[in-house]
């Protein structure tokens, strides 16, 4: 009985810290509708200034407080200023995929600067527990919960009483409307991301010291967390954001209660896509919303692809196929089949998200059942790899359109949160499924490449492998792009309601978008599994998926060719120039940051 | 007696506390052509909505052809025969002028989207990558006869087939939609506003143009605030006023009817009053 109550508390304070992540969200999608993928990172970012304050500076607790609060708020105006605000006028896609960018950029500087070694964040706190009832409860638990109310009473007299608060509002309730009553709506958007950033910031640090260690990986969990809580009170609703927060806390700790600590994530996931699908407006949304309003520009930049003609083409598809024989070095070999393998996962993600404009940030979830199917086929039931890999991309197609069908409903950014949570759902899955997956060891020993009993393991024959499955892919996707299939999923992509009024129903041909791309994606994964002969649940995280998602706009959202320039441009561009790893993932962030803003057509231009 | 093809009993729509469409009646016959007009905000695309599916109604009853077709998703009335064009417009932006139009005949797709329950869209999609003789011819004929849809049009939109919708002009991007909707072969079709933006010439021309398909037996709902178009189009008209139909009939009686002008001028004078003070 006293356990309960103590998981109750832990639940609340949890909860607690979630709502200062998740009314910065709130606020930020109330005035821009825009969800904010950054937010984790100012946490990130708030949670190791506090840790240079304590331990490097060793400023009393107020003190912490008031300086982590203030930088990230500061952080936040920036972002506001220079990632988004140049945005106003573009495509929708755009200030969502210069949130995922400038979260890329942020951790990757907080990893680079401090190593992604976790440390410890000390609380400054005398450790001592107070007992309530059955249950036990900290002065640090006091103060999270301190913290949580005293900034919702000041953000709600500020929201209320304030004249910047009423322009916020108004904002929210109508942003046109605003603007012609004379809301600055800049100083608005400026207002709201320095708040969200302030909480968030503070919200990091308190997380720090109730675990006592802060880490890198904080900033995506961080950011999922916060959505889901914000997406369960209803986008956009700040009091429902602190509800869902502490609903949210609740369920993970008594999840965590009657199930154990690895299956914290999973419950904030199910209850995440729950939600999704049977209340897409939040728990405390009305039944039904007024239909949308006709949307008016483009979902992606409208651009004429560049015509490649065909003998080009054909004449670089010939260069590359000869490429072995020319006296080139193993390491040029490895580097393009690390491409041709990028080069499937893009053509995946450039039908799904540029053909059908369903923004997928889980893609690596698709190389990963590929991946596990094949080698388990080929491990256990001694499947000829070949067969094995075809089979991982028909699971991939099967399993993950099946997973991701929840989602076709579900419109613009709402889809990358699904995808996302989706993709940890499938991560997660891999862990704890241990009779299965064999869990957190992996699985080892897996058979290398063959083909009709012939083992392939010199880089030359894994090269033409790989480099024939991934043109025949291209192959095929550019006949579908050509058939009618590729204009209606175009047709949904541009505007889904006029789609839907000439007969073409979302969820046929999104499940057919997500049946091809998860083949390819499942593909991918197959060879990827036999030619690291060992996996495990870490082996395609998010940061393929976002290399991924790079790869498709560099080259050019629902570009065939786009999709393999691309690939062959990310992973060889940074080997040509022999820069180090750690700041590889740096740069994918950059590079995505300046295509938004300077060519959000890709090179080659979106079809 | 002709036939009665859509038939409305009694739609309401409410938003909040607004009834955007309040217990609206309405016969339309076979070959019959109705103009709603009324005021802004007077609840008329909210009615298009309802009767398209793109919305449902609180209370009343749609049936199209004797068939209640209440509450049914804008996919199913798409088969059914009904095709509506958009206020705004919402051609796709990124589609060619023929593409545009090719998804208004997607409907019609037989060969490439065979009735097979199940497996019908593997089956469609096997299709769509090995493309069957049948398949290709299927879509020759369509791309041949939207270009005799895009010609009604005359040197308009042929010459831009090949273009990207977004690169057309206001008005082209109107008869985009309208192109769009004649290539469902409607059997009821629905008009928003089809000359918002265009000028006297161009209005006349998408006048003739809709006398021309008027006259070809199609019935047609029309929403038209050009009052000229709509005198000479109109087998009947309805007045629509929050969310009510305030009046019903031949134009010119509907046009002297105390209760139209209230609606009309009526808030009209108090604006002009008001600004004048």
């Amino acid at each position: 009985m006293s356990s309960w109550l103590d998981y109750t508390i832990n639940g609340l304070i949890v909860g607690n810290v979630y709502a200062l992540v998740a009314v910065g969200l709130a606020l930020i999608f109330g005035v821009s509708r825009l969800i904010n993928f950054a937010q984790g990172s100012i946490y990130l970012v708030g949670a190791y200034i506090g840790w240079v304050a304590v331990v490097q500076l060793h400023t009393p607790l107020p003190l912490t407080i008031i300086v982590v609060a203030v930088a990230a708020a500061l952080v936040g105006l920036i972002i506001e200023r220079f990632g988004l605000r140049p945005l106003q006028n573009s495509v929708r896609i755009a200030p969502l995929l210069a949130t995922i960018g400038i979260s890329f950029v942020l951790d990757q500087l907080v990893m680079l600067t401090f190593s992604p070694n976790p440390r410890a964040l000390p609380s400054q706190l005398p450790d001592v527990r107070f007992q309530i009832g059955g249950g036990t409860i900290g002065p640090l638990d006091l103060l999270i919960a301190g913290v949580g109310i005293t900034s919702a009473l000041l953000l709600f007299v500020f929201l209320r009483y304030s004249k910047l608060g009423w322009a916020i509002r108004a904002t929210a309730q109508d942003r046109d409307a605003a603007m012609q009553m004379g809301v600055d709506v800049n100083r608005v958007n400026q207002a709201v991301f320095g708040i969200a950033a302030a909480l968030g910031g503070v919200s990091g640090l308190l997380v720090g010291m109730y675990y006592n260690q802060i880490d890198t990986a904080m900033s995506l969990q961080a950011t999922l967390k916060g959505v889901v809580a914000e997406v369960v009170g209803g986008a956009g609703n700040v009091p429902g954001a602190v509800i869902g927060s502490l609903l949210l806390g609740l369920v993970e700790s008594y999840g965590v209660a009657v199930f154990g600590t690895s299956y914290r994530n999973l419950f904030a996931f199910l209850l995440l896509v729950v939600v999704l699908v049977l209340r897409p407006n939040g728990l405390f949304a009305s039944a039904r919303q007024a239909p949308p309003e006709p949307l008016t520009g483009t979902f992606i930049a409208p651009s004429r692809p560049v015509r490649i003609p065909r003998w080009a083409l054909l004449v670089a598809t010939g260069i590359f196929a000869v490429l072995p024989l020319l006296p080139v070095s193993f390491y040029v070999l490895q580097t393009l089949i690390n491409a041709w393998l990028l080069g499937m996962l893009a053509l995946s993600l450039t039908l799904v998200a540029g053909t059908i404009g369903q923004v997928s940030l889980g893609h690596a979830a698709l190389l990963a059942i590929g991946a596990y199917t094949s080698a388990l086929l080929s491990l256990t039931f001694s499947v000829p790899v070949g067969l094995a890999i075809i089979g991982g991309g028909l699971m991939s197609a099967a399993l993950g359109t099946a997973l991701i069908s929840p989602s076709f409903r579900l419109r613009g950014h709402y889809v990358s949160i699904a995808t996302l949570a989706i993709g940890e759902i499938v991560s997660l899955v891999i862990l704890n499924w241990e009779s299965v997956t064999r869990g957190p060891i992996g699985i080892s020993g897996i058979p290398p490449l063959s083909l009709a009993g012939y083992e392939l393991v010199s880089p030359i024959s894994i090269y033409w492998f790989s480099f024939i499955v991934m043109v025949v892919l291209a192959l095929l996707q550019g006949r579908l792009l050509g058939s009618h299939l590729g204009r209606s999923f175009r047709a949904i992509r541009d505007d889904d309601i006029a789609a839907r009024a000439y007969g073409l129903s979302l969820n046929r041909y999104k499940s057919l978008a997500f049946i091809f791309g998860g083949f390819a994606a499942g593909v991918s994964g197959g060879i990827a599994a036999h030619l690291y002969s060992y996996i495990n649940h870490e082996t395609f995280n998010t940061q393929q998926s976002i290399l991924a998602l790079t790869v498709v706009i560099l080259g050019g959202l629902g570009n065939v060719v786009g999709a393999i320039v691309g690939a062959v441009a990310l992973v060889g561009l940074p080997e040509v120039f022999r820069i180090a790893a750690e700041y590889r993932i740096l740069i994918y962030g950059i590079v995505l940051l300046l295509l938004v803003r300077f060519r959000p057509q890709g090179l080659l231009g979106t079809m | 007696m002709s036939t009665t093809m859509l038939s409305l009993r009694g739609l309401t729509r409410r938003f909040g506390g607004l009834t955007a469409v309040d217990a609206i009646d309405l016969d339309l016959a076979k070959g019959e052509l109705i103009s709603i007009i009324g005021p802004n905000g007077a609840g008329k695309t909210t009615l298009f909505n309802l009767v398209t599916g793109l919305d449902r109604p609180d209370a009343g009853t749609v049936r199209f052809e004797g068939q209640d077709i209440t509450g049914l998703s804008p996919e199913r009335l798409a088969a059914e025969g009904i095709a509506r064009t958009f206020q705004l417009g919402r051609v796709f932006g990124n589609l060619s002028v023929m593409d545009n139009v090719l998804i208004g005949a997607h409907t019609r797709l037989r060969a490439v989207k065979p009735a097979v329950p199940v497996i019908g869209p593997l089956l469609e999609l096997g299709l769509a990558l090995l493309r069957p003789a049948s398949v290709k011819a299927e879509e020759e004929r369509l791309r041949e006869e939207m270009k005799v849809i895009l010609a009604r049009f005359g040197e308009r939109l042929l010459p831009r087939i090949d273009q990207p919708a977004y690169s057309l002009s206001y008005a082209n991007r109107r008869r985009v939609e309208i192109a769009r909707a004649l290539a469902l072969k409607p059997r009821l079709l629905l008009l928003d506003e089809p000359t918002a933006g265009m000028n006297p010439t161009e209005t006349t021309e998408m006048q003739g143009l809709v006398a021309e398909l008027k006259a070809e037996g199609l019935t047609i709902l029309l929403i038209e605030h050009k009052l000229e178009m709509v005198m000479r189009l109109s087998d009947r008209v309805i007045v629509m006023d929050e969310g009510k139909k305030i009046a019903e009939g031949p134009g010119e009686a509907v046009r002297n009817d105390p209760k139209v002008i209230e609606a009309y001028l009526g808030h009209g004078l108090t604006t002009e009053r008001e600004s004048a003070a």
